[in-house]
């Protein structure tokens, strides 16, 4: 009896009982985790699908008849996404660091392909790579996370091994350097969009290195010449003149440029405060605002679950952003601190402009809504980003 | 979590780590502002942006009411079409716009394939005919005269077809029931425009593009009632213009049922009959002229005595309305609209003016009753009568001597009322006449509602004119300057004439008076207004408002609205005067001008009462005029330049009383032959389909030209 029970405790303690001991113990990796944020995140993904499902069931020209067919590839491309960020847990972004100048060697190799007969033009931007079956890659997506990886670490070096204070300015051009090449490749595209978001992220970088004030005052100003200079030296496409146009005075052109605006506030405004119920929304069944699974998807909570539903969004991304800001603040290595730092800029900058330009108080720029827009490039890096995130979070010395 | 580690980092960090944080939450909390301000603050001008966005309207057109004749046989109705037509919002799905099924459709009609594509292109103004102008989300129809087989052809092979349906469709009829066309009475319908469309915007009864409203005859007068409310169905669409969904649906209301008091029978003869008066008459030689009679325009009414109510109006140069059904072509209205044609869109009987002659005589007597004269005193008829220089003859007798007024009417004496009317004249003050002259002769007129509509319900009814002082004044004020520069004063007889006017043409002189009192000069009355009196005289004095419409009921039956019998007035006679005339009058038939008209007529049984007329036109041939009642009808017929009264119309009226009251040509009365020995009382029976019943029309009634000449 006694023997037989051995037997079966011996069974029922081994190994599994090891792992999940292990997962589950008080200074493990799973409980250390920031829940907040990865609910907030996962939040953010299930509503997400449920918007991208809304605006795309009755477009049989994209779903190729089957109204699931973007519900499915979104709830599969957030898996995808956890799955990497469980990856990026796993290997920790210390061991990343080491990993550094191979990831950003590979993702500036990856948005030259786009220049390349690799690449294909969607919306007016030459920024994908299809892959075929359906699916496309856009490299810029993965150029954000390595820009901010690459310059932390540049800048963390010698900060993090306690050789200086703050990073000194030939790390400083080192570091801007490694930002330029593929920021200058993006802009060749052009994706005007993301050039936006890798220049704020270089700011957030910069600002939380505790580069000197004299970089980050002569980096905006240096902004700024570089957008005049560019309006007025012909880099931007027509179609991009207009998008600005068209918001600086959205009456301008009704039925052309500032069509795609004026609906987009009409599908949100019409909303109200509870909206016109999900699948419901008239403007959205009716396909009046263009790309929107993707660029535009806010639209649709706007229009479907109001100002209630619309107004979750943007607290879900609060807390998010709040997450990551206590993670920047709370770690001890400048290098976790600036990975930090890059991403909420990501995230915040691309997040206002994104609902920004449905709001209509930002001129349009093809940029995922992080977490909610269709698209895998999107999810994909987001979600790696929320990896890092965790991972700066359960890496810091426990023993302090 | 419980122990926060230390951080290396230098304050500078921490204070642009909290930077960071600040700008973070304030873009966050603008965004939240932002839509705080749309959804919430703005919120309702965007949910009716919203709602302007999508919603498209498709109209399925209302039938439209039948007119019937007072025995429930159609007048105009609606007939059956196979009509095909195509969804554009359909087509434009297509990969091609819908140009291969366009061309396949072509073939299945046998139309050639640019003109069908030409059909369902939108109007604009760089589009020239044929293109549609409706709206884009309205089945477009490509013919409207599929056969059987093309319509089975399209229907079977639906994915041949797609967006594409062969439909019966309603489509106007005008029947002609025994070749009663009735055309000026039942009017016409066509296409509404843009300003009516707005016009009706907030009316009781808006009209939709696709509309046809009636544009003449009683298609007008009762369009309200005719046309019904079309259907409409809204549709969400997206932005493409692709239904998906449906807002809101309502049903198509057909269309009211107007039952006239027209008898289809009576209507057949009374064409038939005026138009073989006309032809008879451009047979005759006119001994003023020197030519054949002309007999340009005629009508004839035939009017329920009691009542009002018309039961055959005709007007000659007529046309066939079926001409206006699917649209008119370029062809045939300028037709209709030409001077050529004499313009047979006109309905004499109410728009054609002429002065009345002598049948214009029973105002006259009145008024010579009413000023104080006996009708049966002694009134001399000479053969002629001076003015001064001016020397006025008899124009339709001789002299009689001594007679009373009655005899005045019956021998149609014009010297009689010459002297009536110049004393008359005379006793107003003459050529400097009283501030408030009595003018009995012209007062008289208006009380008999001569110089304005009867009331009729048919649009654009003319007044005719009683030309009294007030219009000489206003006459003379308008055309001075015309015939001043005219005038000569020893031109030929028309410059006379002009200089004349030119000087005292705003005075009432002798013999405009003397005119006026035997309906010649510039009086001018309607063929309606005389129908209208004769059948006072012979209702007891009642002047009712002519009608046409009887009822109007619903499509379902369930709602029968009938038009009763309105009167403007009464006679400004008393009931002996009446009497007076009315004896007069049946002597008119029996031993006056229009005896030999009426030889062998049942005046026993049906007594027969006759005024001819017979208007002298400056510049042209006689009018005819013919004006009779019974106790039960009036009739009044006219020619113009067809001769005198009972000469050219009073066979065509002694035939249409044959045909009311089966009489024959030896005057045996056969009921049964009779088409309405009485007025139809009673409305056509209506089924519990609400359909109503049509009495069998009979053989129709041969009408034979006549060879008789005038006496």
């Amino acid at each position: 009896m006694s023997a037989s029970t051995h037997t079966y405790t011996a069974r029922r303690f081994t190994p599994e009982r090891g792992t999940w001991g292990k997962l589950m113990a008080r200074d493990s990796i799973v409980r250390r985790l920031d829940w907040i944020l990865l609910l907030a995140a996962l939040a953010l993904s299930a509503i997400g699908t449920v918007l991208v499902y809304s605006a795309t069931r009755n477009r049989t020209e994209l779903n190729q008849g089957d109204p699931y067919y973007f519900l499915i590839r979104h709830a599969m491309n957030t898996g995808i996404g956890l799955v990497l960020a469980v990856g990026t847990i796993w290997l920790g972004h210390r061991t990343l660091r080491g990993a550094v100048p191979v990831l950003y060697a590979l993702s500036v190799l990856l948005v030259l392909a786009v220049l390349t007969p690799l690449g294909s033009t969607i919306n007016g931007a030459h920024a994908w790579i299809v892959i075929g079956g359906g699916f496309s890659l856009q490299p810029s997506e993965f150029a954000k996370i390595t820009i901010i990886l690459g310059m932390a670490m540049l800048l963390a070096a010698r900060v993090d091994a306690g050789d200086r204070v703050n990073p000194d300015h030939r790390t400083v051009v080192q570091a801007l350097g490694l930002a330029a090449l593929p920021i200058a490749v993006v802009l060749l595209m052009p994706d005007l969009g993301s050039v936006m978001v890798m220049a704020v992220i270089v700011l957030a970088v910069l600002l939380s290195s505790g580069a000197s004030n004299r970089w980050i005052v002569g980096l905006i100003g240096a902004a700024v010449v570089g957008a005049v200079l560019v309006w007025q030296l012909g880099v931007l496409d027509q179609y991009q003149i207009d998008r600005f146009a068209a918001f600086a005075n959205p009456a301008l052109d009704p039925a052309g440029v500032g069509y795609n605006t004026n609906q987009a506030r009409i599908a949100i405004g019409s909303g109200g405060l509870t909206g016109k119920g999900l699948f419901h929304g008239t403007q959205t069944t009716g396909q009046f605002v263009p790309e929107q699974q993707t660029d535009f998807v806010f639209t649709v909570a706007g229009e479907e679950l109001g100002f209630l539903g619309a107004g979750l969004i943007i607290v879900l991304l609060g807390v998010v952003l709040w997450r990551a800001c206590r993670i920047a603040r709370d770690t001890t290595e400048l290098y976790g601190t600036v990975v930090a730092a890059g991403i909420i800029a990501w995230f915040a900058f691309q997040a206002f402009e994104n609902i920004g330009m449905t709001l209509g108080i930002m001129p349009v720029a093809g940029l995922p809504l992080p977490f909610v827009s269709y698209g895998g490039s999107s999810m994909f890096a987001v979600w790696i980003a929320v990896g890092l995130l965790q991972s700066i979070r359960v890496q810091r010395p426990v023993s302090a | 979590m419980s122990n926060i580690p230390e951080t290396g980092r230098t304050p500078r960090v921490t204070t642009r780590l909290v930077a960071i944080q600040i700008i973070v939450f304030s873009l966050l909390l603008t965004l939240g502002g932002r839509l705080w301000y749309l959804q919430i603050r703005n919120g309702d001008e965007y949910t009716a942006e919203a709602a302007n966005n999508h919603v498209q309207q498709v109209v399925h057109p209302a039938v439209r009411g039948s007119i019937l004749d007072a025995r429930g046989v159609p007048l105009a109705d609606n007939e059956t079409r196979l009509v095909v037509s195509a969804s554009r919002t359909e087509l434009m799905k297509m990969k091609d716009n819908g140009k291969a099924v366009l061309t396949r459709l072509a073939g299945v009609l046998n139309m050639k394939p640019k003109d069908v594509l030409d059909k369902v292109r939108l109007c604009d103004a760089k589009t020239p005919q044929p293109c549609w102008n409706g709206s884009p989300y309205q089945p477009i129809p490509i013919t409207d005269e599929a056969s059987p087989k093309q319509a089975l052809q399209i229907r079977e092979r639906e994915e041949d077809f797609p967006g594409i349906s062969a439909e019966p469709t309603a489509v106007r009829r005008y029947a002609s029931p025994g070749d009663a066309n009735a055309a000026q009475v039942l009017g016409y319908l066509s296409p509404v425009t843009d300003e009516e469309i707005k016009k009706a915007e907030d009316s009781r009864s808006p009209l939709l593009r696709s509309d046809q409203v009636g544009r003449n005859g009683l298609e007008r007068q009762y369009d309200d009632e005719l046309r019904g409310k079309a259907g409409v169905t809204r549709y969400e669409v997206d932005n493409l213009g692709r239904v998906i969904g449906q807002a809101e649906s309502q049903r198509a209301q057909p269309g009211a049922n107007v039952v006239t008091s027209i008898d289809a029978r009576v209507q057949a003869v009374a064409e038939k009959e005026l138009d073989q008066a006309m032809k008879d008459a451009r047979k005759e030689m006119d001994r003023n002229t020197g030519r054949r009679y002309e007999a340009d325009a005629g009508a004839v009414v035939v009017m329920e005595a009691k009542t009002g109510r018309v039961v055959a109006m005709a007007s000659n140069p007529t046309y066939d309305p079926n001409a206006w059904v699917g649209g008119i072509s370029g062809k045939d209205y300028k037709k209709l609209t030409g001077k050529k044609s004499n313009y047979p869109l006109l309905n004499r009987a109410i728009q054609g003016q002429a002065a009345p002659g002598s049948i214009f005589k029973v105002v006259s007597s009145t008024a010579a009753v009413n000023a104080g004269y006996p009708f049966d005193g002694s009134y001399n008829c000479s053969s002629s009568f001076n003015i001064g220089s001016q020397v006025f003859k008899n124009f339709e007798s001789k002299g009689y001597g001594p007679i009373s007024l009655g005899r005045a009417l019956e021998v149609s004496c014009d010297t009689v009322f010459y002297d009536l009317a110049y004393k008359q004249w005379q006793k107003d003050g003459g050529n400097k006449p009283k501030k408030h002259p009595a003018d009995w002769f012209y007062k008289t007129a208006h009380q008999f509602g001569l110089g304005k509509e009867t009331g009729v319900d048919l649009p654009n009814e003319v007044t005719g004119r009683i030309p009294d002082r007030q219009w000489k004044k206003d006459y003379w004020k308008a055309n001075k300057n015309a015939w001043c520069k005219y005038g000569k004063k020893d031109g030929d007889y028309g410059r006379r004439i002009a200089y004349e006017n030119c000087l005292e043409g705003m005075k009432m002189r002798a013999g405009d008076s003397v005119n006026y009192s035997i309906g010649q000069g510039d009086t001018l009355v309607t063929p309606i207004q005389m129908a209208t009196i004769y059948a006072a005289l012979s209702n007891g004095g009642t002047l009712y408002d002519p009608t046409i419409g009887k009822a109007i009921i619903s499509a379902d039956g369930k709602k029968v609205q009938e038009i009763k019998p309105k009167s403007h007035g009464k006679l400004p006679m008393t009931q002996q005067t009446r009497s007076k005339i009315d004896k007069a009058l049946a002597g008119v038939a029996t031993r006056g001008t229009a005896a030999w008209r009426f030889g062998g007529w049942p005046q026993d049984k049906i007594p027969m009462h006759a005024k001819t007329g017979t208007a002298e036109v400056y510049g042209k041939q006689t009018t005819s005029w013919f004006a009779t009642y019974t106790k039960d009808y009036a009739i009044v017929m006219t020619i113009s330049q067809g001769g005198t009264g009972s000469g050219a119309s009073g066979p065509a009226v002694r035939n249409i009383y044959n045909a009311l009251y089966g009489v024959d040509a030896k005057g045996n009365i056969d009921n049964k032959k009779a088409l309405l020995p009485k007025p139809q009382a009673k409305l056509p029976k209506i089924d519990s389909d609400g359909s109503i019943e049509a009495q069998p029309l009979g053989k129709p009634i041969q009408v034979v030209g006549r060879r008789e000449t005038q006496q």
